[in-house]
């Protein structure tokens, strides 16, 4: 964990509204594992005032990238900056996918932005002998990301694109089908989707890891700002930055 | 740069505020803890607290509403997990403790007077985001008076009371806790504040209210230490969206002798070293021999100020 300026290399558009941002630090490439993330100010002073954590999305070289859409400020100054300008980088953060545990098939399974942790975790697991299968859900075609990913298929809420309806339904058709050799699920995505990714897993008994997303301030535990409800254990709340982001789906309570 | 609180020295004027620092371990990858004057520890309560549901947080104009609820591990988990690191630091540890009842106060203080390691105590009697204690403790000022009077007794380290910036008039606070004995007071806690979600008609917090920090408070941090430093003589620290060592020179010139910075933490745990060393380079810039001399230096040249009416 660091805290350094990174010059950015380079900002470009995958979609709409939505943009990956490439940033040289060597120190943080080197060492990022999959579904871990990083805070990110990108200007001085209070406007606005917190770090925002982003996913990272893929390792090029000494280069480590980030995918955003433009939600609000702090987002439409990320979408603004050009090569050479410094952005103030907290991270890595979190707990990473357990991709060595025991399992033949990746199942990654990513909603909307929530494919933002696949493709660099894609790249840790081509490294294994494991299978990869990718099941990505977004609103409509455009919206669809499939860069620097494997055996990717699609649900669009508009039928634009692949199956109609949800990525869940369309995992559980592919599981449910017996073709898949072991898995073990991989998922990231808004809620709604994680909530259903997760009854999914219990009701076929397959293992599950879900990255969650939350408002933060600090990303490192002191503010706790960002907890999730768990199931069963010692504590009611976990914090989503740094006991997770990722957790075993059986273990949360969602809303 | 040394300042003192009561009995207690600090090495600079420049605190972790409680809640933002954790128990210091969180931050000692990031900055050499030793280079602030000292920390405050997360409030600590007699049992361990899970704390509010979420949303905890939300970003505001230049500032943060939190709903926290005194989540922390409870004093006895401190004292056995937490407290033999704080022991290896050389710099100040002021133990900040919250209640929902005096006599818990009492327990809680109790349970770390016979402690090694911790250099004062840091009352929290006005925590916005809690059911019981918090502000209803703290907006009264025959009960801030009490709990002060019932733990003076129990230790003759410092007693730092922490004041809420949510009553009308701060120095009557500040002067009822010096009649009984307190050390010292630290001032701002979190301003009540709400944010909405239009679209939604909800609030954006759980609690739907919660405390208001950061850089948009620092104004209203400043006007209740002036107000205080005018009512009583016990050391102040002032609290209250502190980002630069210029923001904190203003605290010390309305009355401060030393400060403590917050949310800035969220953003970068080293903001304290740099506030501190800033700190210094200014006083030689400047020309000012000991930081102390700023304590309440401001220089008034009308005698026009609605605090005036209140003192």
């Amino acid at each position: 964990m660091m805290i350094l300026r990174a010059p950015v290399v380079s900002l470009r558009s995958v979609g709409p509204d939505m943009y990956v941002l490439s940033l040289h630090a060597p120190q943080i490439a080197a060492n990022v594992l999959p579904a871990q993330f990083l805070n990110i100010k990108a200007t001085d002073g209070s406007e606005p005032l917190l770090r925002r954590p982003f996913s990272v999305y893929r390792t090029q070289g000494e280069n480590v990238e980030i995918l955003f859409n433009i939600v609000g400020a702090g987002t439409r100054i990320l979408s603004r900056l050009r090569p050479g300008d410094l952005v103030d980088i907290l991270g890595p953060l979190g707990c990473p996918f357990s991709l060595e545990s025991d399992f033949r098939t990746a199942v990654l399974v990513g909603g909307g932005l929530g494919v933002a942790p696949f493709p660099h975790a894609t790249n840790a697991l081509s490294r294994s002998s494991r299978q990869i299968r990718t099941f990505l859900g977004a609103r409509s075609s455009p919206h669809i990301l499939r860069d620097h990913l494997q055996n990717v298929s699609v649900a669009t809420d508009d039928g634009s694109e692949g199956y109609h309806g949800t990525v869940v339904a369309l995992v559980r058709n592919a599981l449910e089908s017996g073709s898949i050799d072991r898995p073990k699920i991989f998922g990231c995505g808004p809620e709604p989707m994680l909530r259903a990714l997760a009854r999914a897993a219990i009701d076929l008994g397959i293992p599950c890891e879900v990255s969650l997303e939350s408002v933060m301030a600090c990303g490192i535990g002191i503010c706790q700002g960002c907890p999730v409800e768990r199931t069963g254990g010692e504590k009611k709340y976990s914090l989503i930055c740094n006991e997770g982001t990722v957790f075993d789906a059986r273990t949360i309570k969602f809303s | 740069m040394q300042v003192h609180i009561g009995s207690l020295t600090l090495r600079n004027p420049v605190l972790a505020a409680s809640g933002t620092f954790g128990y210091g371990d969180e931050c000692k990858e990031l900055v050499d803890v030793n280079g602030l004057g000292g920390i405050v520890t997360k409030s600590l309560s007699l049992k361990p607290r899970d704390g509010n549901p979420p949303a905890r947080i939300v970003e505001t104009a230049s500032g943060m509403l939190n709903s926290i609820g005194l989540a922390n591990v409870g004093v006895d988990r401190f004292i056995a997990e937490k407290l033999p690191y704080l022991r290896t630091l050389s710099t100040a540890v002021i133990a900040n403790i919250a209640a929902s009842t005096v006599d818990e106060y009492c327990a809680v203080l109790s349970l770390l007077e016979a402690q090694e390691g911790i250099g004062a105590y840091e009352i929290n009697v006005s925590c916005p985001n809690v059911k019981e204690g918090g502000l209803s403790f703290g907006t009264n000022v025959a009960m801030t008076a009490q709990i002060t009077r019932r733990l003076r007794p129990l230790t003759k380290k410092p007693l730092i009371l922490k004041l809420t910036p949510n009553v009308t008039n701060v120095g009557e606070f500040a002067r009822a806790v010096e009649g009984e004995g307190a050390d010292a007071v630290s001032l701002i806690n979190t301003v009540v504040g709400m944010a909405v979600d239009a679209r939604k008609k909800s609030p954006k917090l759980s609690t739907v209210t919660g405390g208001l920090s950061g850089p948009a408070i620092k104004p209203i941090a400043l006007a209740k230490v002036y107000e205080a430093s005018k009512a009583v003589k016990i050391p102040l620290i002032g609290i209250g969206g502190i980002m630069t060592a210029e923001d904190a020179v203003e605290f010390l010139l309305v009355g401060a002798s030393a400060v403590q910075v917050g949310t800035a933490n969220f953003i970068d745990p080293a903001t304290g070293l740099t506030v501190a060393t800033g700190m210094a380079r200014w006083c030689e810039q400047q020309g000012v021999a000991r930081v102390a001399d700023l304590t309440g230096a401001l220089e008034v040249s009308t005698e026009f100020s609605v605090l005036r009416t209140w003192l």
